[in-house]
Parts: C-alpha cells; sequence; structure tokens
C-alpha cells in the first residue's frame, strides 16, 4: 500500500516536468547576467533596465517568431568569478543568448563558458581584447575602447594642442584596454605623457592622483575610470585647483558621474560611443520611456541593454528559429539599419569579431548636462 | 615641498577620519572584549540617515544630521548592544564576533534593498574653497575634516579621562568586577561606550560621505582599515586607534605619489604583518596578559 502515493508523487512530477518542459519550449530565454551590485551596479542595473523594456515591447507585439521572451536577472555582485558560474547557470537553464556582463574583467572570463556552450552573447563591456580572442559568440552592444580612444587624438592634438598630457586610469580590463590604446595614439602623434597614474577600481581617495598629475605639468589629462570613480576624480581634481581640460572616454560625462560630483565635472569633455543627450529622435524617445517607467535618467547603459535584446529579435526573425549557431553566424558581418529596424535606434553593425560600429558622439558637460557637440561617423 | 605638503594634509584628513572609525573599534573591545566586524557598515549607515532626512522628510541639512546622529545612536547603539551583544556575550566572545558579520551583511545588503545598488551624492559639510600655502593648494573641506576629527577625539579623551563618568567607565573597562564593587553602575557603562561608538561612527560617516558618496558598499573597504588602524595603534588604546588612523591615512597617500600607485593597498596591509610580528601589542597599545 506504501508505493502507491510514492507511485502517484512521481507520476505527478513526471506530468509536471512534462509540462514545464511544453512551457520552457513555448519562451526564449534571454538571462540577464548583470552587475546589479558592487562596484559595477550603476551600469549593470541600466543595462538590464533598458533590456527589460525591449523584451516588454517586443512580448507586446508578439515576442520573438510567435514566442515570448523571458529575461531572468542574475547578480554577479561585479564579481567575475561569480559571473562565471551565473553565465553556466544560466546556460543550464535553456538561455537562447545571454545579456551582459557589462564589466570587461567579468566579460573577459565569463564569455570562455558561453563560447564552450555555443550560446551567443551581449556584453556592454569596451575593453578591446574581448573581441580580439577569436570568441565567435560574443558581440559587442557598443564599440570598444580601440574604436573610441583613437577618436579623441586630434582634439589633444588639433584642438588643445597639448605637447604633454596624464592619462588617469583604473588598473582593470576596461581601464587597461583604454589606457594601452590612449599611450599608443597619443605616441603616434609625438605627444609625452607624462604622468601615468593607474587607480584601483572601488578606489575613494584620489588626492595623490591629482597630486601627481599637477607636479607633473600635463597640459590635459584624459580620465578613464568607471563612474563612481570618475566622479571621485572630479571632485578631488576641483578641490586641489586642476584647472587643465580633462577628457575622457564613456564615462566621464555620463549623467550618474556629473550628478555624483555635483560641478565638479562642469567642462570635461569626452567621446561617447552612445549618448543620451544625443539629439535623435529614437534616442530621446528611448530615454523618455525609461524615465517615465523608472522614474530616473539611464546612462548609455540603458541603450546597450535595449539595443542588446533587439538585435537578438531582429537577427533571430531573419533566420527564422530559434538557433544559437545560426543567430551567431547570422551576426557576424550583418548590418541593422535604424530606418528598418527601429528597435537598434542607431544604425549598427558587427563585424567577424563581434565587433561594434556605428555613429558616435562628442560630449561636454555644460549646466550639469551631457552636451552632444558633434558626431563621428561609423568606422 | 608643495605636493609633499598637500599629499600629507589630505593624507591626515582622511586618516583623521579613519582615526574615528578605529576608536569604535576600541571602545568595542573595551567594554565587551570583542570585534565588531560591522563597525565598517556602521560607518556606512549613518550617511544614509541623513540622505533619507533630507530627501524623504524634507529636513534642512543641519537637523537631518541630528537626525542622523541620534538615529544612529538609537540604532547602532542601542538596539546593537540590547538585541546583539547582551543575548549573545554569555555564550563567548566568538559567537558574537560571527553576529557582527552576520550583522555586517545585513545591514548592507538591507541599505541596498532600501536605497538602492547606486552611489549617491552627499552634501559637503564644508565649503569646497581652497587656500594656497607654501605653494600647495590647501582644501578647507580636508582642513575642516582634520579640525573636527581632532576636536573630537580631544574631547572624547578629556571627557574619558577628566569626567567621573568618563573615569568609570575606564574602571569598567579595565575590570568590571572591581568597578561593580566600588558602586559604578557598569551596565550603564558599558551602554555609554556602545552610545559614544555609534556617534563616532556617524560623525565619521558625515566627514567622509562627501568623499566616498554614499554607498551600501562603503563599509567593506572602511571596516577593513579601521580594523587596520586599530591593530596597528594598539587594539586597547584609543590613541593606539589615533595614531594607526593617521598613519595609514598619510602612508596611503605618500605611497601612492611617491613609490607606487599600484601598490598603495598593500602598505596597510604589509605594516600589519610587520607590526604583529615585531609589536604584537599595537605601536601605542600594552599587552594584555590572560588565563588560558
Amino acid at each position: 500500500m506504501k508505493f502507491k502515493p510514492f507511485a502517484a508523487s512521481v507520476a505527478v512530477a513526471a506530468v509536471a516536468m512534462f509540462a514545464v518542459g511544453a512551457r520552457a519550449d513555448d519562451v526564449v530565454k534571454l538571462p540577464c547576467v548583470c552587475e546589479l551590485s558592487g562596484a559595477g551596479a550603476v551600469s549593470g542595473t541600466n543595462f538590464r533596465d533598458g533590456a527589460h523594456i525591449a523584451i516588454d515591447e517586443i512580448n507586446a507585439a508578439g515576442g520573438i517568431l510567435g514566442k515570448k521572451i523571458v529575461m531572468t536577472d542574475m547578480d554577479t555582485q561585479s564579481d567575475p568569478q561569480t559571473s562565471r558560474a551565473l553565465v553556466q547557470k544560466a546556460i543550464d537553464d535553456g538561455a537562447y543568448a545571454i545579456m551582459g556582463t557589462v564589466f570587461s574583467g567579468s566579460t573577459i572570463v565569463n564569455m570562455i563558458v558561453a563560447q564552450q556552450a555555443g550560446i551567443p552573447q551581449f556584453t556592454g563591456a569596451e575593453a578591446p581584447n574581448i573581441t580580439e580572442k577569436g570568441n565567435p559568440y560574443v558581440f559587442r552592444t557598443s564599440s570598444s575602447a580601440a574604436k573610441g580612444v583613437p577618436a579623441l587624438t586630434p582634439y589633444f592634438k588639433d584642438t588643445l594642442k597639448a605637447s604633454k598630457v596624464a592619462v588617469a586610469w583604473v588598473n582593470n580590463d576596461f581601464g587597461k584596454g583604454g589606457h594601452d590604446v590612449f599611450v599608443s595614439q597619443m605616441k603616434d602623434a609625438g605627444i609625452a605623457v607624462v604622468a601615468d597614474v593607474p587607480s584601483e577600481q572601488g578606489q575613494a581617495d584620489f588626492s595623490a592622483d591629482v597630486s601627481k598629475i599637477k607636479a607633473a605639468g600635463a597640459q590635459a589629462v584624459f580620465v578613464y575610470l568607471n563612474e563612481e570613480e570618475a566622479a571621485r576624480f572630479l571632485k578631488e581634481a576641483k578641490k586641489q585647483g586642476l584647472t587643465v581640460p580633462l577628457v575622457g572616454e564613456v564615462t566621464l560625462t555620463g549623467q550618474k558621474v556629473i550628478d555624483l560630483a555635483e560641478g565638479a565635472a562642469e567642462g570635461a569633455y569626452a567621446h561617447v560611443g552612445l549618448a543620451t543627450s544625443a539629439p535623435l529622435a529614437p534616442i530621446q524617445d528611448f530615454v523618455k520611456k525609461f524615465h517615465d517607467r523608472y522614474n530616473r535618467d539611464t546612462d548609455h547603459n540603458g541603450i546597450k541593454g535595449y539595443i542588446g535584446v533587439y538585435a537578438v529579435k531582429y537577427a533571430t526573425e531573419m533566420i527564422g528559429k530559434i538557433d544559437p549557431q545560426a543567430l551567431a553566424d547570422k551576426l557576424h558581418g550583418l548590418t541593422l539599419d535604424a530606418a528598418k529596424y527601429p528597435g537598434m535606434l542607431l544604425t549598427t553593425s558587427w563585424d567577424k569579431t563581434g565587433e561594434l560600429s556605428r555613429e558616435s558622439f562628442m560630449t561636454e558637460v555644460k549646466d550639469g548636462k551631457q552636451v552632444v557637440i558633434g558626431t563621428v561617423p561609423a568606422n | 615641498m608643495a605636493q609633499f605638503l598637500q599629499v600629507l594634509l589630505s593624507g591626515l584628513s582622511t586618516g583623521s577620519i579613519y582615526a574615528l572609525a578605529a576608536i569604535g573599534f576600541t571602545l568595542v573591545w573595551q567594554a565587551a572584549q570583542t570585534v565588531n566586524f560591522a563597525q565598517g557598515e556602521f560607518v556606512m549607515l549613518p550617511a544614509f540617515f541623513v540622505l533619507i532626512g533630507v530627501h524623504w522628510l524634507g529636513m534642512p541639512l543641519w537637523l537631518a544630521l541630528i537626525f542622523g546622529l541620534i538615529l544612529s545612536m538609537i540604532v547602532l547603539g542601542l538596539l546593537f548592544k540590547v538585541l546583539i551583544v547582551e543575548p549573545m556575550l554569555p555564550n563567548g566572545g566568538l559567537p558574537l564576533i560571527i553576529a557582527t558579520m552576520a550583522l555586517s551583511i545585513l545591514l548592507k545588503e538591507g541599505t541596498k534593498q532600501f536605497y538602492g545598488a547606486e552611489a549617491q551624492p552627499y552634501p559637503g559639510l564644508f565649503p569646497q574653497a581652497t587656500m594656497t600655502l607654501g605653494g600647495a593648494v590647501i582644501s578647507v573641506q580636508d582642513v575642516m575634516n582634520l579640525l573636527v576629527s581632532l576636536a573630537i577625539v580631544v574631547g572624547l579623551t578629556l571627557f574619558l579621562n577628566r569626567t567621573r563618568t568618563g573615569r568609570c567607565m575606564q574602571a569598567t573597562a579595565q575590570s568590571p568586577a572591581v568597578a561593580e564593587i566600588l558602586g559604578v553602575n557598569t551596565r550603564r557603562m558599558v551602554l555609554y561606550a556602545f552610545l559614544i561608538n555609534a556617534a563616532l561612527a556617524a560623525l565619521a560617516s558625515f566627514l567622509i560621505s562627501p568623499i566616498y558618496l554614499a554607498k551600501f558598499s562603503n563599509g567593506e573597504n572602511l571596516g577593513l582599515i579601521a580594523f587596520i588602524a586599530a591593530i596597528i595603534g594598539g587594539f586597547n588604546q584609543i590613541r593606539g586607534a589615533i595614531a594607526g588612523g593617521l598613519l595609514i591615512g598619510v602612508l596611503d597617500n605618500l605611497t601612492a605619489t611617491y613609490i607606487t600607485a599600484e601598490y598603495r593597498a598593500a602598505i596597510p596591509l604589509i605594516l600589519l604583518i610587520a607590526v604583529i610580528l615585531w609589536k604584537p601589542e599595537g605601536l601605542l597599545g600594552t599587552s594584555e596578559g590572560r588565563n588560558v
């Protein structure tokens, strides 16, 4: 008599498993493996929230090939090893593609797991070496420092006419990537790097860093730090009366940095692959949607998450099936024209390494806001 | 010389705030013979109390600071003692240490859930003006941070040495049994120690948050530095905690400026190892004997 309840339980469990399996086939799983806490929380949270807006829009319009998208949020805590474990978990849970991570140090570590499983991964990271390792499954949602930093060289050489510059950079994969490209660019341009100041991720006190730069007599400073560190650096620069131009790539003129720096970001100049202040209707529509939904402003990472999900949708509809391998193959060499594929916001291309090309922007902080002062064509 | 002066002052300013947090370790050690591993979060949390006062309750900054200070003394002083220390202490020091580790996680994650993972701008208490001294551009904020911290430490020292209550607290720390025989209300003295610790943590929070920005994870670094400062200076002496805090603040800046920025974080740890090897009671601490 005792085996009957057991047999019944097994039967119920089996039916439940089939039922779950059937439901799993009806959805497209796009887990977000992002930095929701720790040093990368600002970037990762915006990336995730932008992705969720895209998912809700796509699902409301019928999903991808008639299947709804399901996004599970996975917090890497800004820790590379945790991110690696979560990418594995996402794959075990049946991910079609993975959104994230945003930190380069995490992406370098976890993209190997996605590569081994043959799952496409849409990263917000910008270290050049991510797409230099021959991984056919990693795709950027914004261009790397290797494309962005060179756009600043004419500014240092021709506009500022600087002969001596300093570089303040965060000593992680993101920072090292940008630092190496910058130093190489300055060497080619005949500009001396008189102060080369690395800092730690999460560093709070930048007094020594700014002091070294001041003492070196640099005529301009290239600031390549994460958002919070960039804000602390700007505050310290103002505190110590560092008056030379502060020039950055991506983060320095982001709205979060401007808010945290409390006036110290005024006049900072940066090249950004994506700008929430870009005077383009699709970008402004997205920025408004984001603010209406979350009651706060996004930075460029929100746009990355949004277009990453749309890239999956458009490419999947082109191949006509839910097939990770076919998706990765399709994306190599693909150009998605924003006029035909409005979810991309800007016309975007991927090369055979997963590197991205797109129009980008020159920005400056004026009156506490990021202002686009020029555009750089896609390269 | 100008650069040295600038870096030295910045280091002293930051170090003096570390010292405030480090004194907390000393006070709790003297009051309960335990280590509070949530001390970093005790410094992180009051900044959020102030932000709640300003942004949610619409208080002016000065009122929000008082609100933050009082709330800190209640939550991090009174409730910490009543809800965690008193129930755990009879089980020995180790369970209490583990309980403070759990409290550290609770405060950190609770703040994250309640206020978000992003860093928040925090209003500065002093003007962001600068002045020139010997060619160095000196920040008013740095000078004021240093002066306020030193004033707090001097005030605390005078309180402990020159007032009856302060001496009773010291007697309780040195020998609770003897103090009780002499008529000291030891329970009250221990409570005072916890309240002072909470107040010091709150003041450190108010001074350092304009630099660190208010963020749920700030306590990780602050707690570690303050712990190291307390050990280097001498865990059982307030003067040791002050010396340790100032030493770390100055050494960190001098190392980053003149030796290496890449390995600046290693300097406090190297110093810690050296002190433990050659002067385990700390630079200004006194050795304690115990029967085992």
